[in-house]
């Protein structure tokens, strides 16, 4: 048995550095997300982001996978907005190959992914109070409340197309289900509920030092930064840039809607949070226009999907963009004028705006990472595709 | 700044014809003068969003790498491409412009083996770091053998 005693310097000097592994099951991440953080007591000095826990080569899959097999698979790629990534992949290939997609059709698909925004929102808004802790809301409260609100628009959403959270309801030239009997009265009291359940949110947060201490001037995004990275939606909106791909370049009718795109120019998470809340209340707007205005008439210009067969789409490239709750999604089409995309590229919202992690992070407590990291409402689904 | 002056511009500095399409200017360009054609992009017509870059293999005529960046202010969109040499996967890096294009071109470089010379810190980013091959390029199959899961 050694007997020698070994003397350990530990050296309280201030200067030590401390790796910290967050995740990859941290409960906030609410996916599989691990950042290596190095501290300096309990400031952050580094972040390293390790992603692709959740990767399934979705565009390899693109590849493999028809036209018409693979939107059902594109609402995998952000599973919490599952409406607005399959319109990404279906308006691709609806732009390559010029399809037309009917006026009912358009609506339609405005309504539903309106709707998916307030959804993923309202998410958004729950697990974010949540992480931040007990002094918000009390405890799990706000979370409950938006999980409650969220439940009404997943039951409209399975009246429309009968599942839950994967839709499968777009399809190239349209729609695949149309709106069952009462359907619009239904949501239109599910906007008139959520309408007043929003201002209760406002009057919870808004009025909580605790919400406001820890949101307010934690995690400033410049607007330089912003365009640089390439963050998109309510972050880069929060950061004085205003850009919204449903005004930069209006797809699916959405030219015929009167709404607002909310700026805020502080670049905190409290200007992202405002950004979300308008939000809500301009796609409650939206919806109503719709519903409102909707049209007569078929709801695709292709057949059903049990004879569709196969889309043909010709030799050609295009890249067609959507305006999802994360901020633009985007998809890359490349035809050989096969059943098949010759190369399917997916830009994703949450890839670039958990991008912008690295470089807001340092500075802050580790408190804060949590606050920063839920106010970016990352979806891994569509950080590693 | 126009889509039309930023043609103009880009045929006299670069002699090259910028193609409009669907709303996009596209710029094909040597692979020597990609830095060169980003600081242009960045700098003089004031595309500072940078929106995605990505690659096309083209089997036996090489890959291809593509970049969108966007002047928010001015709608003007501009995708440049450049086409490598076949059988050589090298270009050179856009990060020392834009910031986004680190996590990008560490995406590229996972899925085509693209090297990007001059990034700080070029290593796989979806993939694990022992995985063999890049699946993006066609000769990968779907169904390529990795041990213990397949």
């Amino acid at each position: 048995m050694n007997t020698q005693t070994q003397v350990v310097e530990l050296g309280y000097g201030g200067n030590e550095r401390l790796m910290l592994n967050m995740g990859p099951q941290h409960p906030s991440s609410h996916g599989v997300f691990r950042m290596i953080l190095t501290l300096a007591g309990e400031t952050v000095v580094a972040v390293d982001a390790v992603i692709g826990y959740l990767h399934r080569c979705h565009e390899k899959l693109g590849e493999t996978l028809t036209y018409a097999q693979y939107p059902s698979i594109a609402s995998k790629t952000d599973y919490v907005a599952a409406m607005t990534a399959e319109l990404a992949y279906v308006s691709a290939v609806e732009r390559v190959g010029k399809i037309e997609v009917p006026k009912r059709a358009q609506y339609l698909r405005v309504i539903a992914a309106e709707l998916q925004r307030i959804a993923s929102h309202c998410l958004w808004l729950g697990t974010w109070c949540l992480d931040m802790g007990g002094a918000i809301g009390g405890g799990s409260t706000v979370f409950l409340y938006c999980m409650r609100e969220r439940e009404m628009i997943l039951d409209r959403f399975e009246e429309l197309t009968g599942a839950r959270l994967l839709y499968g309801f777009h399809q190239v030239g349209g729609t695949r289900y149309d709106v069952p009997a009462g359907w619009d009265t239904k949501v239109r009291a599910t906007v008139d509920f959520m309408e007043k359940r929003i201002d209760e949110y406002e009057a919870m947060l808004e009025g909580n030092a605790f919400f406001l201490v820890r949101t307010q001037g934690v995690g400033v995004i410049s607007r330089e930064l912003a365009q640089e990275v390439g963050v998109v939606g309510p972050l880069i909106r929060g950061s004085g840039v205003n850009y919204d791909v449903r005004r930069a370049e209006p797809y699916s009718s959405y030219r015929d809607f009167d709404f607002r795109v909310p700026v805020e120019t502080a670049g905190d998470c409290y200007a992202r949070y405002r950004v979300r809340m308008v939000e809500f209340r301009e796609s409650i707007r939206i919806i109503r226009q719709a519903l409102d205005g909707l049209p007569d008439g078929p709801i695709s210009s292709r057949p059903g999907v049990k004879s569709v067969g196969q889309v043909r789409v010709p030799k050609g490239e295009g890249y067609a963009r959507v305006e999802g709750p994360r901020g633009e999604v985007g998809c890359y089409l490349v035809s050989d004028g096969g059943p098949k995309p010759y190369r399917l590229k997916w830009r994703g919202a949450s890839f670039t705006n958990l991008a912008v992690l690295p470089h807001i992070i340092p500075g802050h407590k580790v408190a804060d990472v949590v606050a920063i990291m839920g106010s970016v409402d990352p979806v891994f689904g569509e950080v590693d595709r | 700044m126009t889509a039309a002056d930023a043609s103009t511009r880009i045929r006299e500095r670069f002699g090259v014809e910028a193609v409009m399409a669907d709303g996009v200017l596209s710029v094909v360009l040597p692979r020597e003068r990609w830095q060169e054609f980003g600081r242009v992009a960045r700098e003089e017509l004031g595309c500072a969003y940078f929106n995605w870059l990505s690659a096309v293999d083209w089997k036996d005529q090489g890959l291809e790498v593509l970049c969108r960046v966007e002047n928010l202010d001015a709608r003007l969109v501009v995708m440049m491409r450049t086409r490598l040499v076949a059988g050589e996967a090298r270009c050179p890096t856009l990060t020392h412009l834009w910031r986004g294009a680190d996590w990008m071109e560490r995406e590229c470089y996972d899925m085509f083996g693209i090297v990007f010379e001059g990034h700080p810190d070029l290593r796989r980013i979806l993939l694990s770091e022992g995985w063999e091959g890049h699946p993006l390029r066609k000769d990968y199959a779907v169904d390529t053998p990795f041990t213990p899961y397949r």
